[in-house]
């Protein structure tokens, strides 16, 4: 019967002749190509030491930012933990005293702010709900470590830098 | 024989057995770099500079592991499977010449540890017992995937070794000797076997691919089929002792093709050196040349390994059965009317 797509097409397997039964000129070919690749320049980069440069829009470890006043920019809404669809983000709120303007921007502050990066699946909602620009994965990979709550990221981790240090 | 005698093999038995220990060691490190670098890798580089400490800490980790004996398995061959194994391994470097006689202060020092006059016959006795390791250990160990990798690893040695008999007998016709002594001898100033015997010595190192349980013959150990094969119950040094009698096997086997095929410690401009370096100096350079030729060996068995995949069951066996055993027992017959046309 005629087939319908008419893309049928009959194969055939050809019989090996003698030299490739004997198998021995596809071994020499085969020792080839591997003594090809025992030459080449090794693809490996040698990570702690060497790293790969990462892409513009990478999402690495997260880093709560300061204004320009060296201010932290968190206000403690609560809105990256809301959208954290790992539920990631914990945090507790407190009132800024008197004298701590240069501390913190608002008037409520994040006193505890914690990540666990385990949970955390790196995918930048945080960063996009943030009202205050606070919160940012512009860091590097997070590292490994020995027990799970050593992954538990406080504010000591996460808050950038001061400024003027 | 004297006592000074009876020192001097002492020291060189102490010697040949160290340096096939440390180049043992050393195999594994150079199989895993050889690997990495068909393979566009690194290959380990942390214990040391290039990772050169890399055997030891490996050793280390082996002396520190937990030994485990099942509680079904047979507990005294359990332990004499890998003993065998590393025993068998290690005694078949006895027959091999290892360089020319040096004369130290007139007294000759042969570098061979005895060259008895069936030394090929010895080593094919070593050989042929070095499968009772593996069948032992896989025996004992009371595991179906044990018992199985060493039932493939006795019907593999037992028809491989048929042909790799058989392709020495071409040899042998060639030669008109057994002893390796004199083998490596007549090699001297490029005559070298493998000239007049490019089928034995193809056969040959087949043979001895698949007497090493070396990829592509694999399949005592066949991972993906059997677990670990033959020594899948075994831990600690226990299996160091089987991966190590694989390597020294390796090294063995390398040897032995060096000499019976590929001069041994001859090579061109030989009479010239030895000449003008004196007695000791020349036969050591010798030395050097034979384990030159033996590393290269070493290296065309990695080649091998990292370039070709295993062999199915009945694809070993027809190769083994069906296409090396003809194939030899026609060289031997080739050889033979060759042989008697010349004379």
């Amino acid at each position: 019967m005629e087939s319908l797509s008419n893309k049928k097409k009959q194969l055939t397997v050809k019989p090996l002749n003698f030299l490739e039964r004997a198998y021995l000129p596809a071994i020499v070919s085969g020792l080839a190509i591997t003594m090809k690749h025992f030459f080449k320049k090794p693809v490996t980069i040698q990570y702690p030491e060497q790293k790969r440069e990462f892409s513009e829009n990478f999402r690495g470890m997260h880093s709560l930012k300061r204004d320009e006043n060296g201010a932290e920019r968190c206000t403690a809404c609560g809105l990256c933990a809301l959208s954290c669809p790992a539920e990631a983000i914990t945090m507790q709120a407190a009132e800024r005293q008197k004298g701590e303007e240069n501390l913190y921007r608002e008037e409520k502050y994040a006193a505890v702010y914690e990540i666990n990066m385990l949970r955390c699946i790196f995918c930048g909602l945080c960063e996009e709900a943030c009202p205050k620009e606070a919160i940012y994965l512009d860091g590097d990979i997070v590292p490994s470590d020995y027990l799970r709550k050593d992954f538990i990221y406080g504010k000591d981790k996460l808050v950038e830098a001061p400024l003027n240090q | 024989m004297e006592l000074a005698d009876i020192a001097i093999k002492f020291g060189l038995i102490i010697i040949i057995f160290l340096i096939s220990l440390v180049i043992a060691m050393y195999s594994t490190y150079a199989e895993r770099k050889i690997a990495a670098f068909f393979q566009d890798r690194v290959g380990p580089n942390r214990a040391g500079p290039w990772g050169i400490l890399q055997p030891l800490a490996d050793g280390g980790k082996m002396f520190l592991k937990e030994e485990i004996i099942p509680t079904n398995a047979t507990p005294f061959l359990f332990i004499v499977g890998p003993s065998l194994a590393i025993l068998t391994a290690c005694i078949g470097s006895a027959v091999i010449p290892w360089g020319q006689n040096m004369v130290i202060g007139g007294k000759v020092i042969p570098l061979q540890v005895t060259d008895i006059n069936v030394g090929i016959l010895y080593i094919f006795g070593v050989v042929s017992l070095g499968v009772y390791g593996v069948m032992i250990g896989g025996w004992a160990s009371n595991n179906k995937y044990s018992l199985l990798g060493a039932i493939r690893a006795a019907s593999q040695n037992i028809s491989y070794e048929i042909s790799m008999g058989l392709s020495i007998i071409a040899l042998l016709l060639v030669t008109g000797t057994l002893s390796l002594g004199e083998i490596a001898q007549q090699q001297h100033g490029w005559h070298w076997n493998v000239l007049y015997q490019p089928v034995g010595f193809i056969l040959f190192l087949i043979c001895a691919f698949a007497e090493t349980n070396r990829t592509p013959f694999d399949l005592p150990e066949c991972e993906t089929e059997l677990v670990g094969g033959y020594h899948t119950e075994y831990s600690s040094m226990k299996l160091g002792f089987y991966l190590f009698a694989e390597y020294i096997n390796m090294f063995i086997s390398s040897a032995v093709m060096a000499t019976l095929y590929f001069g041994g410690y001859n090579y061109p401009g030989m009479d010239w050196v030895t000449a003008h370096l004196g007695p000791i100096a020349g036969p050591l350079i010798g030395t050097a040349v034979f384990f030159a030729k033996i590393f290269l060996f070493i290296f065309f068995f990695m080649w091998v390994r990292w370039t070709i995949p295993r062999f199915r069951y009945d694809q070993l066996m027809d190769l083994g059965w069906k296409i090396l055993i003809p194939l030899a027992i026609a060289n031997i017959v080739v050889t033979g009317v060759v042989i008697t046309l010349l004379n």
